[in-house]
Order: C-alpha cells, then sequence, then structure tokens
C-alpha cells in the first residue's frame, strides 16, 4: 500500500509543540554584539550631516558605521532588467527615499544599548517633494533618481492591436487597485554572524534561500564561496518576502568581518513593517468585451506597478501578472502591458502568488462585471469561458502554455459544495424583504503558475551502515512541511519507514546546491529531486545486490515490504538496505548514496474554483464571511493534511487582502499601519471554517503527477471574497468597491449609489 | 519597540505605591497590566523613569455584591471581570463588555483600573461606566475619596486622578441583565472600536454612552433626553451624534463616524425595548 497520499501527520510538529523551534534570535553566540539601524523618518530628503559622535561615546556602543565606512557596492538591478540608474546603496547617502531606509549601523554590547545610542544619532535633512502615489509618479513630475530622468523602471510592452475589440457587442473596463500589503511572516527579519577560528564567514539567516545569501555575501563581501557558511535554523514564515537578500544582511556580515566579533540583528515589528517588502501594489486598468450572450472575445490588462523605492523583485513581478493574463478562460484576444514606477515607500517584493493573484483579481473581478453587464449568472458566464478538458496543452494570447486541466469540474463541485441555487435563493430573499444584512455571493475560477522561474533543484540519498537514510535538499522549508513529504516519497520508493528517514536542508556545507523555497516550487522540482535521487540509489544498490548474490542484475528485486533485495523467485536469501550500505563501504569505500541536479522540467498550472459567502451589514459597511468554499487542484496530492494547510493559511492571506489589509501612508510619506494594531492583519475570528476539496488532475510535466499548492489559496480566495462583497451591493446600484473592502469603503459605496439614483429620479 | 531604560518596584501595598508615587512624582507611572502603557514605552512614546507595578495586588482583585451596587477592585482583569458571577448578574452589561476586549490575551493581563486609568476615548469600559452611573474610588497620601465618572474623564487621555492617586475601585449600581444594549464596530474582533455605543435601562431612565466619538467617552444627553420625552429608538438615536467631535481616520472619517453612532446607538436602545 502507498503511504503517498495519505494524511501523514507532520513529523516537524513535535518539536514545535512542546520545546518550540529555534530561530535565528535563539542561537547562543557567546561574545556577540548587536546591531541597530537608525532609519529614515522622511520619505524623500537630502542628508544634510549625520552627527553619530553622541551615540558613539554612548557606554556600551562599540562603533557606527555609515555607507562611507562600509565602502560597498549598491545593490545590482533585478536579473539586470530594470533602471540601471536605481539602485540602492548598502545604507542611504545622500538621499533618502523612504521612511525605513536604513541610514547608519549601530554596533553595541546589547540590543538596548543600540536602540538608545540609535536616539542619539542626529541626522540633518533637506525635505524634497514626496510622490507615494504609482499614478502621479508615472507623470514624472517628482523624481526619485533626478539622474534617471524617469520613474519609470521596468515596462513590458508588447504592442497594442487597435481593433482589439471592435468585434464585441458588449465592452466595460474598469480601474481597480490591487492594494500595497504588508506580507507579515510572525519572525521578522533576522541574522547573525561569526568568523570561525578557520576564518570562514559563518552566517545563520532567517531565509527562504540560503544558497543565494551566500552568494550575495561572497559578492558583496568579495569573499570566495568555501569561505562563506550559511545556516537556516527554524524560520518563522516568509510568504516571498525572505526569498531575497537584504542590504542589512549585507551590513551584518560585514560587521562581523570587520569588527572579529559575533553580531546579530533582529529586527522589530515596527521595523519589519517598513523595512521588509511589501506586495502587490499594482494600478490596474482592465477592459473586457464579448457578445450579448456570453462569450468574452477580448480582453487587455494595463498594470501599473508601484516598486516602492528600489526597484526590486517588485518591479518586474509584472511579468508574472502578464503570463497569467487571461486567466482559466478561451478568450481569443488578450493583452497585457505594464510599467513600474518608484515612489517614496518601501521596496515591494514577491508575496504570496507574486504576480499571479493580481493577474486573477483582475479577470475575475471583469468576469463579474461583464456578468452584470449583460445580465448573466457570472457562474454561467464563467462555465461558457473556461478552457474544456480537452483542449490542453493550451497556449493563450500571451503564449503561456498551460499544462492541464479539468477547470469545468472545479467549478462545478465548488458550487455543488456551496449549494449555488440555494444561496442565490436566499440572496433574492433578502433583497426582497430589504434586508439588513445583505448576502453577497462571489466566484473565482483560477490557474496560476508554479515552478515559474527555471531552476532546477538539488536532492540526495544516502543509505546510513545502520540502514537509516540521509535526505538532503536544496528547499528550504519555513513551515511547509518538506521533511514529513520528502520522508514520504522517500518511504515510498525505498520501503524504509519515515521514522528512519532524516531530511536536512538550509546548511550550505551539508546541501551543497539549492535554489530554495518559493514561487510553490518545492514538491514539483525539489521533492522531484530527492524521488530520483532515491530511485537512483534503488539502482546502485541492485548493483551491488547483484554481485553479493552472485545474480543477473536484472533478476535483483526491492521488496517495499521487507525493505530488503532479493533475487526474482527466491525471497528467502535477502540483503537489508544496511547489508547494502555496509557493501559499498567494503567494495569503494564510500557510502551508498545517489546525489541528483535536476533540470526543471518547467511550469505547471494549478487551478479551481472558490466560492465565498459573506454577509453586509448596509448601515455600517462592515463585511462579515460566512462560508469559504475551496475546490483546488494541485495535480497528484502527496499529503493532503500538507496541502489543507497550504490552502487555509492561504485563504486567510486572501480573504485578509480582499477585506481588511493595506498599508496605508499618508501625502507626506509616513507610514500609517508600522504596527500590527494598526495594520489589520487577520486572524481566526474574522474567518469562517473553511469547505475545501481537491480535484486532482496529475500533470504530466513532472514525474510525481504534482502541481504547486503554496499560493493558490491565495490567489483564489480574495477575488471570490471581493466580487461577493461587491455581489452583495450590487442591487443597490454598486458596481465596485476597491478593496481592501473595509466598514467604511462599503458604507461609502452604498451611499454614492444611493446619491445617484436619488440624482436619476429627480433628473 | 525596544523601551528606554527604567527603574522597576513591585508595590506590596496601595500605601506603599501611593509613597513611591509621592517620592518620584511625574517620574513615575503605575504598572497594572501593562497593555497599554508598554506598547507606549516600547514605541518610546512613554519614558518614565520608575515604574510602580501593582499587578501584584491581588486584594485589589474582586467583585463584590455591595447591596445597591456592585463593587469591582482596580485590579480586576477583565477576564475575571468577564466571568465573575456576580458582575453577570448585577452589572451584566460590565461583564459582557469586558468579555469583549481585545483578545484573550489582553484580557488576561488588562485591568479594569488601568482601562479607566488610561483615559482611552476608544476603550469600551469607560463608556459603559458612564451609562451606568458608576464611581470611582481613588486613594492618596490623605485618604480615599470618590469621583463620579461623568467627572472622571476629563480630556484626551487625562482622567480626574492626581499624579498620587491610585484607583482602587469602580462602584456600579446595579442594573438588570437583559436591560441593555451594546454595539460596538471593529474591522476585527481584537480590534479597538471604530465607534461603540452602549444604552443602558434604569429606574431613573436609559443611559446612552458612546465610544470614541470624541477626545472623551460621551454620555448621549440628547438621546438619553428624547426617550425621556418619549420618543422611539429611530427617532432618539438621530440625536446620536450632536456635539460629537470624533477624530478622522483611516477606519473612519468625522461623517462616517457620526453615521455610525447613529445606527448603533439606535441598535443598543432597540434592545432595551424603546
Ligand atoms: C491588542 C490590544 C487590544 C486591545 N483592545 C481593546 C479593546 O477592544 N477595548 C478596550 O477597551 N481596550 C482594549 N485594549 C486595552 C486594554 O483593555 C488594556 O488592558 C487597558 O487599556 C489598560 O489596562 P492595563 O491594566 O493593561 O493598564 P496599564 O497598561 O498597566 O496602565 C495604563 C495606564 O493606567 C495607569 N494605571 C493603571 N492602573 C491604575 C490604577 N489602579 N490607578 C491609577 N492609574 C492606573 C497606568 O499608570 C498607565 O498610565 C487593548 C489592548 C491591546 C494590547
Amino acid at each position: 500500500m502507498s503511504i503517498l497520499g495519505n494524511r501523514v501527520l507532520r513529523r516537524e510538529d513535535p518539536k514545535f509543540l512542546t520545546v518550540g523551534g529555534t530561530y535565528v534570535a535563539d542561537l547562543e553566540l557567546p561574545g556577540s554584539v548587536h546591531v541597530t539601524f537608525v532609519r529614515s523618518n522622511m520619505a524623500h530628503a537630502k542628508i544634510v550631516s549625520v552627527d553619530s559622535s553622541r551615540a558613539k561615546a554612548m557606554p556600551g556602543v562599540i562603533d557606527v558605521f555609515s555607507n562611507d565606512d562600509l565602502g560597498l557596492a549598491n545593490f545590482p538591478t533585478i536579473m539586470e532588467m530594470t533602471n540601471a540608474a536605481m539602485t540602492p546603496p548598502m545604507l542611504a547617502s545622500g538621499t533618502v527615499r523612504f521612511v525605513g531606509e536604513p541610514i547608519v549601523v549601530i554596533v553595541a554590547e546589547t540590543r538596548e544599548a543600540a536602540a538608545d545610542a540609535a536616539e542619539l544619532v542626529v541626522i540633518d535633512y533637506e525635505p524634497l517633494p514626496v510622490v507615494i502615489d504609482p499614478v502621479e509618479a508615472r507623470k514624472d513630475e517628482i523624481l526619485l533618481f533626478p539622474e534617471a530622468g524617469t520613474n519609470v523602471a521596468f515596462t513590458l510592452d508588447f504592442g497594442g492591436d487597435d481593433t482589439l475589440f471592435d468585434a464585441c457587442e458588449v465592452v466595460v473596463e474598469l480601474t481597480l487597485a490591487n492594494q500595497r500589503v504588508a506580507p507579515c511572516p510572525l519572525e521578522g527579519r533576522s541574522a547573525a554572524a561569526h568568523m570561525t577560528a578557520d576564518g570562514r564567514l559563518e552566517f545563520s539567516s532567517a531565509t527562504q534561500a540560503p544558497h543565494g545569501v551566500r552568494d550575495a555575501l561572497v559578492s558583496f563581501l568579495g569573499l570566495e564561496p568555501e569561505q562563506v557558511h550559511v545556516v537556516t535554523p527554524d524560520v518563522g514564515g516568509g510568504f516571498g518576502a525572505k526569498a531575497s537578500v537584504y542590504q542589512e544582511d549585507i551590513v551584518v556580515g560585514w560587521c562581523a568581518l570587520r569588527l572579529g566579533r559575533p553580531v546579530r540583528w533582529t529586527e522589530t515589528r515596527s521595523e519589519s513593517m517598513v523595512g521588509l517588502g511589501h506586495g502587490r501594489a499594482q494600478v490596474q486598468h482592465a477592459r473586457i468585451g464579448g457578445t450579448r450572450d456570453g462569450i468574452v472575445q477580448a480582453y487587455r490588462l494595463d498594470v501599473l506597478q508601484d516598486s516602492g523605492a528600489y526597484p526590486g523583485f517588485g518591479a518586474v513581478l509584472p511579468f508574472m501578472t502578464r503570463t497569467m493574463t487571461s486567466g482559466p478562460y478561451k478568450i481569443a484576444r488578450a493583452e497585457c502591458a505594464s510599467v513600474s514606477v518608484v515612489t517614496n515607500s518601501t521596496t515591494t517584493t514577491a508575496y504570496r502568488g507574486a504576480g499571479r493573484p493580481e493577474a486573477t483579481a483582475a479577470i475575475e473581478r471583469m468576469m463579474d462585471v461583464f456578468a452584470r453587464e449583460i445580465e448573466m449568472d457570472p457562474a454561467e458566464l464563467r462555465r461558457r469561458n473556461l478552457i474544456s478538458k480537452d483542449e490542453f496543452p493550451y497556449t493563450t494570447p500571451v503564449e503561456t502554455v498551460y499544462d492541464v486541466g479539468d477547470y469545468h469540474r472545479a467549478l462545478d463541485l465548488a458550487l455543488e459544495v456551496a449549494d449555488y441555487e440555494q444561496l442565490r435563493t436566499e440572496q433574492s430573499r433578502r433583497r426582497l424583504s430589504g434586508d439588513v444584512r445583505q448576502l453577497g455571493i462571489g466566484l473565482s475560477c483560477y490557474v496560476e503558475i508554479t515552478n515559474g522561474l527555471p531552476d532546477g533543484e538539488f536532492g540526495a540519498v544516502e543509505i546510513r551502515p545502520d540502514g537509516k537514510v540521509i535526505v538532503r535538499t536544496g528547499t528550504s522549508p519555513h513551515g511547509q512541511g518538506h521533511v514529513t513529504a520528502w520522508s514520504m516519497l522517500v518511504a515510498e520508493q525505498l520501503g524504509i519507514a519515515i521514522e528512519d528517514i532524516e531530511v536536512i536542508y538550509g546548511d550550505t556545507d551539508v546541501v551543497p546546491r539549492g535554489a530554495g523555497t518559493m514561487g510553490s516550487r518545492s514538491l514539483q522540482i525539489g521533492g522531484a529531486a530527492v524521488n530520483q535521487a532515491a530511485l537512483d540509489v534503488i539502482e546502485k544498490a541492485k548493483d551491488l545486490a547483484a554481485d553479493l548474490f552472485e545474480a543477473d542484475r536484472g533478476d535483483v528485486v526491492l521488496d517495499k515490504a521487507s525493505a530488503s533485495f532479493h533475487v526474482v523467485g527466491s525471497p528467502a536469501v535477502s540483503h537489508s538496505w544496511a547489508e547494502l550500505a555496509a557493501a559499498a563501504l567494503a567494495k569503494d569505500g564510500g557510502p551508498l548514496f545517489a546525489e541528483v541536479d535536476l533540470a526543471s522540467p518547467g511550469p505547471t498550472f494549478p487551478f479551481g474554483t472558490h466560492v465565498s459567502v459573506v454577509e453586509v451589514d448596509t448601515e455600517t459597511g462592515k463585511v462579515t464571511v460566512l462560508r469559504h468554499i475551496a475546490v483546488d487542484d494541485a495535480g497528484r496530492i502527496v499529503n493532503p493534511l500538507l496541502a489543507e494547510g497550504q490552502v487555509h493559511g492561504g485563504i486567510a492571506q486572501g480573504v485578509a487582502q480582499a477585506l481588511l489589509e493595506e498599508v496605508v501612508y499618508d501625502l507626506d510619506g509616513n507610514p500609517l499601519t508600522s504596527t500590527l494594531a494598526d495594520y489589520s492583519f487577520i486572524s481566526a475570528a474574522e474567518l469562517p471554517s473553511y469547505e475545501t476539496r481537491f480535484t486532482e488532475t496529475p500533470t504530466p510535466v513532472n514525474a510525481l503527477g504534482a502541481k504547486g499548492i503554496g499560493e493558490s489559496g491565495t490567489i483564489g480566495s480574495t477575488p471570490a471574497v471581493h466580487n461577493a462583497v461587491c455581489d452583495a451591493l450590487a442591487h443597490l446600484g454598486v458596481r465596485h468597491v476597491d478593496m481592501p473592502t473595509t466598514p467604511m469603503r462599503v458604507w461609502s459605496a452604498i451611499e454614492e449609489a444611493a446619491a445617484r439614483t436619488n440624482a436619476k429620479g429627480q433628473g | 519597540m525596544i523601551p528606554a531604560s527604567f527603574d522597576y518596584v513591585r508595590a506590596a501595598t496601595v500605601e506603599e505605591a501611593i509613597d513611591l508615587l509621592v517620592q518620584h512624582g511625574d517620574d513615575a507611572k503605575l504598572l497594572a497590566g501593562g497593555h497599554s502603557l508598554l506598547p507606549l514605552m516600547k514605541m518610546r512614546l512613554a519614558q518614565p523613569a520608575l515604574l510602580v507595578d501593582i499587578a501584584p495586588l491581588r486584594a485589589l482583585s474582586y467583585v463584590r455584591d455591595e447591596h445597591d451596587h456592585v463593587a469591582v477592585g482596580a485590579l480586576t482583569r477583565h477576564h475575571d471581570l468577564a466571568n465573575s458571577p456576580v458582575a453577570i448578574s448585577g452589572a451584566s452589561v460590565l461583564a459582557h463588555v469586558a468579555g469583549q476586549i481585545g483578545d484573550p490575551q489582553v484580557r488576561h493581563r488588562g485591568t479594569i483600573g488601568g482601562s479607566i486609568a488610561h483615559g482611552d476615548p476608544a476603550s469600551d469600559l469607560p463608556a459603559v461606566l458612564l451609562a451606568l452611573g458608576a464611581t470611582m474610588v481613588a486613594q492618596g497620601p490623605t485618604g480615599r475619596r470618590e469621583i463620579s465618572a461623568a467627572d472622571f474623564f476629563v480630556s484626551f487621555f487625562e482622567v480626574a486622578l492626581a499624579p498620587d492617586e491610585v484607583l482602587v475601585e469602580v462602584r456600579v449600581p446595579k442594573s438588570s441583565p437583559g436591560q441593555w444594549g451594546f454595539e460596538k464596530l471593529t474591522k476585527r474582533a481584537q480590534d479597538w472600536a471604530i465607534v461603540g455605543a452602549v444604552a443602558v435601562r434604569s429606574s431613573s431612565g436609559v443611559g446612552v454612552g458612546l465610544i470614541n466619538m470624541g477626545p472623551v467617552p460621551l454620555r448621549a444627553s440628547g438621546v438619553e433626553a428624547a426617550i425621556a420625552s418619549g420618543k422611539d429608538a429611530k427617532e432618539a438615536a438621530e440625536l446620536a451624534s450632536e456635539g460629537t467631535e470624533p477624530s478622522a481616520d483611516f477606519n473612519g472619517s468625522l461623517e462616517y463616524r457620526q453615521h455610525v453612532a447613529r445606527v448603533l446607538v439606535r441598535r443598543a436602545l432597540e434592545k432595551v425595548g424603546v
């Protein structure tokens, strides 16, 4: 019987539930000193002078450095795609461009002394005009980098067809805000660095990509790869924002080299809210057209991406938005163009979904608006336009090739679980009775891309002489449960119990290569690499067994039930894994092992349908989510428990974007949401129990048949909830409410619609 | 998020706490549950040189039936108040509201005394105490004195306690279960109210309190008078925003808050059968 597909409990959890995890801040580093960054409290200003003398003189302060002291190069552009005139220095020099930008680094004996000293650094600023709104930034009136002559950091433009909508009977358009949100991992950024006795830099990092951190330290600090050792202790979430390296990381490494003492840094929540990259931040203009009987024929999406102060990963994410322009629909003509601009705000980066939720949010909202325009049920409109299961592989108008799917099945199942007809009946009842609490039903059919970047992944399997297994992986789990899932994959192949399998990750000395964990890539590329290594080790074991049995290699079989090899037909005489490991040692003096660098077989396209049922208090504007139905298809599911965990967390973050979360700045660029009291991080109290289902349509792209599941929940849920809120208000004359649909925003939309109706009535 | 350095003393008695306040004047701050004070200190918005911890004074944690009123010790935690049988039967609105504050962690640390002494107009209990016509008991170097809720909340984050006084007890006239309505609009369960309203019916009429509608918790006297003159809930609630000056922020404009106040007051009044 296969272990795959079973709800195997997480092997990671007993530790977390008993003694707890060990995070960077928990590491014991005798003699360590603490780093604190003095950050800009101006959104845009010239730095006239920095006086650190009083801070330096404080008891407990070891040293204070600014960018000139570091002598390090600026951060490079992202994949050499963004405007080369817009790279950030390690610490601000000359000009600050957002509140929270690090200017000075203080090293002190204690964290508290460093914080006290930070208050004594006197920075004299000459304020510059501030631009926060990307629409304003696009006008190039206030420039962040005058030498660049523009605020534009990156563009995607494949031209446009003026006749795109000519054949359409009905065309509707809308400007949509896909607001800036904060990823808010429970653990903020954290790093600790020290020089070992043999002169190497050992660097502990709360990261999603330890090898990326190593490579960055090597290149910025001018070290050889062998001189840097990066480890990740437990990491408390990342959501994409910890996939990239930050200036602070490099500065921590530099301080350790410079001072020869262990150095540590753990940001506070308030710092994290302005220093860790933000997500989303697009202003979208969408146009959709089709026939009166519900065939969508054309769609165009124009994206204005807010990159924040220095173009980072966020600036190029419209690339992913464009990839998923037309969603799960068969739209004959679709276009997407984007412009990314810099603004005086925190740099944007990847955040759970990274470019794809933005695409889904746009097309799904537009499907609803179009359905309303032609007075068709939004579920019916979707059904008529979904790509059919026999049309795969399917090439979209923007040249994305979807691997495989059964989109109609997911839609039908979601509607069935929701009891859609009954919900619509209840909605009509409330509308007719003029209930204060109106019901909204929202749908979102999504398809997304996982493992979308070209990196391959490393995996290795080693059989120890005691019969136990060491698995090494280049992925870098921080909550996903790779230890459990990779153990299951290896157990399935080798017949060895998962308790006897150890999974090692997050240590660049032990795992030579790795791209890390992001973009829902891990199972389909990292898991697949480990799976392949297990298969390879079986082949090596068969060679050894054939020698021992003096039999033909082709006659040797692995009996998974007993975890031993025998010659076909004579199971009485067998050799265990331990015996073969010993044989390997005897034969070539090395362990029985296999390692694999699996090249990426290409992306896969998970899909599904979410249905959200909300209640809107029309007097206060407050929205309550009553039900959330999620049907997700991530191909073959290795462990439903882990997959559900991903879906659950994803839905929470997705609902949060639809209803609550938004990073807000005032006009001077001061962040108004830099604590979790002001930033509406969602909690369980705001969420219903989810109704989740999986359909399984295995992908032919990889050996496991698996697609990514890490971001689907976020991608699918946001538009469903957003559509539900707008649906609840539709009969009141409200066409659209931007996210987050906070009480005041919903109430204002109702008021405005009522005013319009009244004006019409009188006119 | 790291407070400035401070000295810390655990007071063994109320008298010792008062002595320390007298000695150190403005440099000293009482620490109860710490759920308002510590966040301010962590953001360095408050930098007291000395913290006088009164949380260990468990003798000031009680809910007692005192014939015509319920007496609540100032160090009673929100969770204990919410679950006190005496409060549930004699001041059920107070117990209910205490059970709605923040989240479980907040309710297990925060105290009624801290909630009131802090003087935050967005806090829930002050408006309830106003509507109930409660009395606060303060103790200073010269003994105890009583302050009516109506006189207690002076201005934004300022209350009628002298710098050397400790709030020791809150006295609440008894009210009947079911004779009150409480409405609180929040974005998240754990949030402070964008706006809140409470209505309590007693032998002397209906008291109405407003949360976060101005620099201090308010009593909606216009609404109360309208009810006394026989207006129904809808008509009376229209007066709820009269004279209010709520602050405007991204959770609510002045206009929105005033509208919500009218809605919530009407709903609260309907619950007390107006
Ligand atoms: C996340 C969060 C959510 C919250 N949500 C809500 C909410 O929804 N509604 C709500 O009403 N409140 C809320 N609060 C505040 C909470 O109720 C606090 O407990 C309360 O405001 C302060 O009580 P405390 O005992 O913690 O006081 P402390 O923080 O210890 O003290 C507050 C102030 O009162 C003074 N003080 C304390 N006790 C006395 C005393 N006996 N005599 C004189 N002065 C005293 C202190 O010196 C200090 O100035 C929330 C707090 C948090 C952290």
